[in-house]
């Protein structure tokens, strides 16, 4: 089956195209290069007019996993009235904030995504995530582990266990809950609340383990270095919320050494303690940090005005953050000495100095950090607001004239508090393929997404090409994915699976001896059943929700140092 | 599939087990020609579970004897007919759980678990207020001080105490704290703590429907404002001061409940006690919930509901789109008042969770064996996950999923590929 998309403008970063009118081929799924003259193509598109990118791709979504399930039933209130009713295809669902799985992959699918990936896959908790995820359908899926709060690690980490022992730790966790990469949230911080420690920056010791952020960053960043994994240390930092907490975010990007790490939702991290309220923008001098370092990679977490209701793996600081719960009502969780999950309710409005001058900072952060290779386009769904906000987000970044007549609306003192008036600064249709498309697929590793060379997945998105950007993002003309149309004018036509990306980074078996003992000891789940196979994710992929079965796709890692 | 040897029996170890919510995985069972056995780890419901004989049930239609065909052409009749199915019981695994949402979506219909007003108990309190949780080994490693809130655990869950609250060691010491265990509330069976690690063991008796009141005493004096009188609910006020200095200096606390256990009017308000009992401790220390119960698949259903509608079970799909009314779509309820025209009912864990007597035309997908009153129109006989096929399970923490094992023990269908092809039928 020959397909020829014919004469759209074309914007595939990877292969430095830039607006240029192209012929795209596909054949069974993948992109191909063009065929001789005279080969009979099956199915022809005709794109002329239109915008052409790869499928876009969300590199840090809470879409799967108990946090996110926990929100959606404390939020029963935020679903009402946001009913999705069945179709001929898809299945009835709901949500604002909180879409329930089947709805947020048609959402997805709709803008014209066509891959999500969820960051805060607590090992404890991995297999609800997978099953999550294959509940979620149109997209293809990952999800980043975590560890760092784990008592594994942190008495590893104690006892001075040499570092081959900590990757063949980090390897198999990756492989028994099937990871594409390592998150780490509040390093050490989860676990310093159980012992009733109420904060714990950089340089501050755990109470139990002795050991500091910075001592579980800095190897963390090695370790998946080291074995050969694409996308670095996904990195929440410390004293997520708090004001002051830029000068944590400046340490953490020189704690690195100039290793590679990402560190996410950094709008939530960028707030300095200046003027009346002790509130400010930090957004400035990270930006300025960040563009220095070419070995740190952002995504912003941008928050949107509305309610939504915050979920996040770092249970101390949303501990911290219950006052300002609304409604008022909120989920802590201790889990398993592994990890923990805090859910708080959130309304941010644009009355508020606080709400306004989040908002704000992140708009800095996306106009001051010059890379777009190196900056991500987040809401850190549904924490700062949910994801199908998004083609609003590009529009405020695409369209100055609109951004500041937004600007305009919010509470006048944090007008006065950002400099985001000064900006003037436009995204480009290329840049916005970066962020959305190229940049995460390369970060993320995935060999065959995010591009259309050929060989790439035909995971293709085409867009009417409107000045209302907003409109154009939010309405896709045509989606494939695999090579399948299914979306057409903004409305799911096709349903299907979509794959789950998964990295397996060499690690020494022997690794299970100690483990095996560790779990016999102390947990209340056996070691063998801690292990999910592929063929739990593919059952799980399948049927349930439509389409055809998905895959495991396994995406390539290096050589392991060491 | 596993393979049984005629000669040696084929013993399985780390086996995980659906018969109750904290699903322990550390059994060994023997399979042979004759059955299952529990050789290793057994309680009392694992044995009662694993090793029934389940072998010589067929589908039925009004009470005779027809093919799986001709059962499921039945069904899916009765369904098709119906303009409000209801999907009660909902006694499955993870999969079982999808397919009938994908039914209930499809046909229009209700679903509702049997343990649901246990599970209510906590939805409303989460709905309303939220709450402090923890898991199962976060409490075995870390907790000090238990205190047991009006709940019999030994015999919900009979080795709760011996693998979470007995245990000798912890992963933050060798010596840990000998644990406190409180129990409040009259007649809740003591006897499986036991052992080196335990320290002290209270009893506060009260009866189960007054232990908010002692709890609203224990608030009042952890806030530093006792209550005024010598007793609340016949509890002393020296034993509630007692109980709020050993609340304050624990090192990490944990009240622990199981919902059925606290069947009486209006018992939310005493989850909700709690709730807002360990959040008041957390100002200062450290203390958590945590929830027990979930048995016959329970919190599966809960949490499978919840992702893929919104809302944990008691959802109609009858106007095309989920509409959740927690007061109105309760199967018995919507039985006695006459809503609803047709009743599919799943239980393929135990026998005990029989469908209720009902007149409408009735659909009972079951483990052989089940109670059911009177001749439903459809029975077919249905596997039990991790026995009879293999399958995954959430834990009572909502955080912990299991995989369940096919152990063998025979051939009989899984809910989802029976619910599958009825879904496709119809």
């Amino acid at each position: 089956m020959l397909i020829k998309f014919t004469g759209g403008t074309v914007y595939d970063p990877m292969h430095g195209v830039n607006g240029e009118v192209r012929d795209i081929y596909a054949r069974d799924g993948k992109i191909v290069a063009a065929p001789p003259e005279g080969t009979r193509v099956d199915e022809e598109f005709n794109l002329k007019g239109r915008v052409v990118m790869a499928g876009a791709i969300d590199p840090h979504s809470h879409i799967g996993g108990g946090k996110v399930t926990i929100a959606r039933m404390l939020m029963p209130e935020d679903h009402a009235g946001q009913e999705v009713a069945r179709g001929d295809l898809e299945r009835s669902g709901c949500g604002h904030a909180i879409p329930s799985t089947m709805t947020t992959g048609y959402r997805y699918a709709e803008m014209g995504y066509t891959a999500a990936f969820e960051p805060a896959m607590l090992p404890a908790n991995a297999r609800q995530a997978h099953l999550e995820m294959g509940d979620t359908p149109m997209i293809d899926k990952g999800a980043f582990v975590m560890l760092g709060n784990d008592d594994f690690f942190l008495r590893a980490l104690a006892e001075k266990r040499d570092m081959s022992f900590i990757k063949d730790y980090i390897g198999w966790t990756m492989h028994a809950s099937q990871a594409i990469a390592v998150k780490i949230v509040n390093p050490g911080g989860i676990s310093a609340f159980k012992f009733n420690q109420r904060r714990l920056d950089l340089d501050e010791k755990h109470v139990h383990y002795q050991v500091t952020p910075r001592d579980i960053i800095l190897t963390l960043a090695r370790g998946m270095q080291e074995i050969g994994v694409t996308h670095p240390i996904h990195i929440h930092g410390c004293n997520l919320g708090t004001p002051g907490n830029d000068e944590t975010t400046l340490a953490t990007i020189k704690a690195a050494e100039g290793l590679p790490i990402h560190l996410t939702h950094i709008q939530f991290h960028s707030y300095g303690t200046e003027g009346d309220k002790k509130f400010s923008s930090g957004a400035a001098r990270i930006a300025e940090l960040l563009n220095q370092h070419k070995n740190v990679s952002i995504d912003v977490g941008q928050v949107l005005f509305g309610q939504t209701c915050t979920a996040s793996g770092d249970s101390m600081r949303q501990y911290g953050n219950t006052a300002s719960a609304n409604p008022k009502k909120w989920v802590m969780m201790d889990i398993e000495c592994d990890n923990g999950c805090g859910v708080v309710p959130m309304k941010y409005r644009d009355q508020s100095f606080v709400n306004a001058l989040q908002w704000a900072i992140g708009l800095e952060l996306f106009l001051l950090v010059d890379d777009p290779w190196r900056i991500f386009l987040t809401t850190d769904h549904p924490n700062g607001a949910p994801f199908y906000y998004y083609p609003h987000l590009i529009r405020l970044l695409m369209d100055k004239t609109f951004r500041k007549e937004r600007l305009a609306t919010i509470h006048p003192d944090a007008q006065m508090a950002s400099i985001l008036s000064t900006i003037d600064r436009e995204y480009s249709l290329y840049d916005v393929a970066i962020m959305t498309r190229a940049g995460p697929a390369r970060s993320l590793g995935l060999m065959d997404r995010g591009h259309l060379g050929p060989g790439a997945s035909a995971d293709i998105t085409v867009y009417e090409d409107l000045d209302n950007r907003e409109a154009m993002f939010q309405t896709s003309l045509f989606v494939f994915k695999n090579g399948n149309l299914i979306v057409r004018n903004g409305k799911v036509v096709k349903i299907v699976a979509g794959a789950t990306h998964v990295a397996r980074p060499q690690y020494d078996s022997a690794i299970e001896k100690p483990l095996k003992e560790y779990f016999d000891r102390y947990h209340t789940m056996q070691l063998g059943n801690f292990r999910i196979s592929d063929d739990e994710i593919v059952a799980s992929n399948c049927g349930h929700t439509g389409g055809e079965c998905g895959c495991v796709i396994v995406q390539p890692t290096k050589a392991r140092v060491s | 599939m596993t393979t049984v040897s005629e000669t040696s029996p084929n013993v399985q170890t780390s086996v995980a087990c659906p018969f109750c919510g904290i699903l322990c995985d550390d059994l060994e069972i023997s399979t042979g020609p004759s059955g299952l056995k529990v050789t290793k780890n057994g309680c009392s419901k694992a044995v009662a579970g694993f090793e029934r004989q389940v072998s010589d049930a067929v589908p039925m239609i009004q009470g005779k004897p027809a093919t799986l065909p001709e059962a499921l052409r039945e069904a899916t009749r009765i369904l098709s007919a119906a303009r409000l199915p209801m999907y009660g019981g909902l006694g499955t695994d993870v999969d079982g759980i999808r397919a009938v949402m994908a039914l209930a979506d499809k046909s229009g219909g209700v679903v509702d678990h049997a343990l649901s007003e246990g599970q209510y108990r906590n939805f409303k309190v989460l709905q309303s207020q939220g709450w402090f949780m923890t898991t199962l080994t976060e409490a075995r490693n870390r907790a000090d001080l238990f205190v047991v809130v009006g709940s019999d655990l030994h015999q919900l869950h009979p080795r709760f105490f011996e693998r979470i609250v007995n245990p000798t060691v912890s992963m933050l010491s060798e010596t840990p704290a000998k644990r406190t265990v409180v129990f409040l509330g009259n007649g809740l069976d003591t006897s499986g703590v036991s052992g080196t690690g335990i320290g002290d063991v209270i009893t506060i008796p009260c009866a189960l429907e007054r232990v908010s009141e002692v709890l609203s005493a224990l608030k009042a004096e952890l806030k530093g404002a006792p209550l005024p009188g010598g007793e609340h609910a016949g509890v002393k006020a020296d034993t509630i001061t007692d109980l709020a200095n050993r609340c304050r200096k624990a090192a990490y606390g944990v009240m622990v409940w199981a919902p059925p256990s606290l069947a009486f009017p209006n018992a939310e308000l005493t989850v909700g006690l709690v709730s807002e009992l360990v959040k008041e401790i957390n100002v200062t220390s450290r203390f958590a919930c945590l929830s027990l119960g979930g048995n016959e698949g329970a919190v599966s259903a809960g949490a499978v509901c919840s992702w893929q509608s919104g809302y944990p079970l008691r959802v109609s799909f009858a106007s095309g789109k989920p509409d959740y009314d927690p007061l109105r779509y309760v199967i018995p309820k919507m039985l006695a008042t006459g809503e609803g025209d047709a009743l599919l009912w799943i239980s393929s864990f135990t026998p005990d969770l029989g469908p209720p007597a009902t007149t409408i035309p009735t659909i009972v997908l079951g483990t052989p064996g089940v109670k059911i009153t009177g001749t439903p129109a459809v029975f077919i006989p249905v596997g039990t996950p991790g026995a009879d096929h293999a399958g995954r399970i959430v834990r009572c923490d909502n955080v912990v999923t299991l995989p369940l094992r096919n152990l063998g023990r025979s051939t009989l269908p899984k809910v989802a590929d029976l619910l599958a092809a009825i879904e496709l039928a119809l």
